[in-house]
């Protein structure tokens, strides 16, 4: 029988199935951060188990860290705590740590494909909603909470009712490739299929506007699956993901064998069938610019701020969210996108703070500066990522135009560290969330895309960044 | 976990959708390495102004809802981050039931490995039940929410339900699975890290 890419990886897995019940799901790499896994190890403790495979398990640190001067001892004790709680659960459980001072250490979905441990056809979860990063290689990443991060680290499998097949279809061609990005058209397809159009789906990805995709902008793509609700995001591999594992840190020794199989069996069968499906041209997508506080609440940057009766359609649930969200954004509906001022621009996140995020934003800033009314900051996604962009010199274009260049982490993107927006604050922000408070408490996000941000804060302003490139 | 027993309850009506998990608990409080204590900080930048007090127009405010166990909200309640502190923060501060027209993956799953019970219902049912001002009878064995003299039935995976009644643990229903794992891993191609 024809099946989804999705199915072959789901049946592959199956350790236990039985009939109306959820699926014992084996599950090939575990990541685990400092935020989401003390309470798991905790549990393992005080039931005497051990970490049953700790050479498919890898953790990091970057939710909590400074992204400034590491050397410096850290000024939130509570942080401290934390990590200094995961280094101790590493070590005590035989866990693989890329610690604080490590090369390796970056935003736990950028440094999982960047080592090669990302891998087409496997299983993947981490105790973080944006695991589904990952699926841009083919693989099945999932974000799970602390319970699951505990049941995977005792048993190497999780119960899993079998989602439902959601496809993607993206087609056509961006009119302007450099300025029209992948964070543009997964904001477009959020914001046609809503905040929950995905939900109990994964999402598979697939067209020749995908296939035109590098694997980091196809990351963006599968980055924000779970913002249209849907726990993972999938696209098929094909030689460019092959390239781009190849001779990675952990890349396997038979990669070439692996390389054959995966071709022959990853993708969906002609005949399959998807639940659902949706259909993009990626040709009629302008730069996007969110406005609201949920991700579906965007807007073309040649647009204006709905009213909350356009944006929900009769709906009275829509309408009412509309409204309370243009209140906490201070905006008032029918201003034009290009007229909204800034005070703050954050390009990081594991949505978009990699290496050719970072080369498309510099780009944009060379020779110019940073508005005199606008903070800017650039936070790469991994120390990795950081190292080769300096010797791009990239971080000499970012520092002469006044950005501030940073240490790797999830930084503002959830400003779990120092790293926050003050009450009233706005932020044009290429991370994936623009929930009240997600970025500080009273602080004002919109959703761009790296090249936005970066033309933006030269601006003050948001701008069509078209007319940049 | 403790199984689950009958509740009988007021509701706390919460009339908003896409509730995120960074509202239901803001980062400032992830960084606890226990999974107690975080009832004080739920909804905290919607229960408290910049001073710290309470606003008396928020809902978990009013004090006729101190001891209610049912959260009745409206669609895709508890979206965005996987953080089961959401789940922690609820089921500390008093919340066994949420009952919303839909719910998202992660979340949905977190409130079945803390005791927490969501529930599905409609729009039309929620609005009836929102009507009623006294307490209302919640009993999972016969998956009945009884107010007055109506009832509503709810649907729940059998299994989901069998395990929040009797309290089961998880992991230990799947190491009893142990040799099918091993099985699983002699002759699958799983491929270590290191």
């Amino acid at each position: 029988m024809a099946e989804t890419l999705f199915e072959k990886i789901w049946n592959s897995h199956v350790v236990v199935e039985r009939e109306n019940e959820p699926s014992l799901i084996y599950i090939d790499r575990h990541l685990v951060h400092e935020v989401t896994s003390p309470q798991a190890f905790d549990g393992l403790r005080e039931n005497h188990r051990k970490v049953r495979r700790p050479d498919l398990t890898v953790a990091t640190i970057d939710h909590n860290v400074p992204t400034t001067d590491r050397s410096l001892p850290m000024i939130d004790e509570t942080s401290s705590i934390q990590i200094k709680t995961l280094e101790q659960n590493c070590n005590d459980f035989g866990i693989k740590l890329f610690g604080i001072n490590d090369p390796n250490q970056g935003i736990v979905h950028v440094i999982g494909p960047q080592l090669g441990i990302t891998l087409p056809g496997s299983t993947i979860v981490c105790g973080d909603s944006h695991t589904s990063t990952q699926g841009a290689f083919g693989a099945f990443a999932f974000g799970i909470g602390t319970s699951e991060v505990e049941h995977t680290l005792a048993t190497q499998t999780l119960w899993l009712e079998k989602p439902k097949t959601f496809e993607i279809l993206a087609t056509g061609k961006r009119k302007n490739s450099f300025a029209v990005t992948s964070k543009d058209i997964i904001l477009s397809i959020i914001k046609k299929i809503g905040t929950n159009g995905g939900t109990g789906h994964v999402l598979e990805y697939s067209g020749d506007a995908i296939s035109d995709l590098s694997m980091e902008q196809r990351m963006t793509i599968c980055n924000m699956s779970i913002e249209a609700g849907s726990r993972a995001g999938l696209i098929a591999p094909d030689e460019k993901t092959f390239d781009y594992l190849n001779n990675r840190q952990y890349t396997p020794e038979n990669y070439d064998d692996l390389v054959d199989d995966w071709k022959n069996n990853l993708m969906s069968d002609t005949n399959s069938k998807f639940d659902k499906s949706f259909t993009i041209d990626v040709g009629k997508i302008e730069p996007q610019v969110s406005w609201g506080t949920n991700p579906a609440m965007v807007c073309d940057i040649t647009g204006k701020i709905p009213t909350p009766e356009e944006f929900g359609c009769n709906n009275e649930i829509q309408i009412q969210s509309a409204k309370k969200a243009l209140a906490y954004m201070d905006l008032e509906p029918e201003t034009p996108i290009v007229e909204i001022p800034i005070d703050r621009v954050f390009i990081g996140s594991c949505t978009n703070a990699r290496l050719e995020d970072l080369i498309d934003a510099a780009k944009i800033v060379k020779g110019k500066t940073v508005n005199s009314d606008v903070n800017a900051m650039v936070v790469p996604g991994s120390q990795m990522v950081k190292l080769e962009a300096e010797k791009l010199g990239l971080d000499k274009i970012f520092k002469d135009a006044n950005f501030e260049w940073r240490e790797s982490g999830c930084s503002m993107c959830l400003g779990m560290n120092p790293d926050i927006l003050k009450p009233g604050e706005r932020c044009a922000s290429t991370s994936n969330r623009n929930f009240e408070g997600r970025q500080g408490s009273g602080g004002q996000t919109h959703l761009v895309s790296p090249v936005m941000a970066a033309a933006s804060a030269i601006a003050g302003h948001f701008v069509d960044v078209r007319e940049w490139s | 976990m403790k199984p689950f027993s009958k509740i009988i309850s007021i509701i706390t009506p919460f009339d908003k959708a896409n509730v995120d998990t960074d509202q239901i608990i803001p980062k400032q409080f992830l960084k606890l390495i226990t999974k107690s204590g975080f009832g004080k900080f739920l909804f905290y930048d919607w229960r408290f102004d910049h001073n710290g007090q309470p606003k008396s127009d928020f809902v978990l405010n009013n004090s006729i809802y101190r001891d209610s166990q049912i959260l009745v909200t409206n669609e895709n309640f508890g979206c965005g981050s996987s953080r089961e502190h959401a789940v922690w923060a609820l089921k500390d501060f008093g919340f066994n039931v949420i009952i919303s027209p839909s719910f998202a993956d992660i979340f949905y799953s977190n409130c079945f490995k803390n005791g927490v019970l969501p529930i599905v219902l409609d729009i039309e049912k929620i609005q009836k039940l929102l009507q009623f001002k006294d307490k209302i009878e919640l009993d999972l064995s016969s998956q009945k929410i009884i107010f007055g003299d109506e009832s509503i039935n709810f649907e729940i995976d059998f299994h989901r339900k069998i395990r929040l009644l009797k309290g089961l643990d998880d992991i230990d229903l799947t190491l009893k699975e142990n040799e099918r794992i091993e099985n699983f891993e002699k002759n699958s191609s799983i491929l270590p890290i290191f």
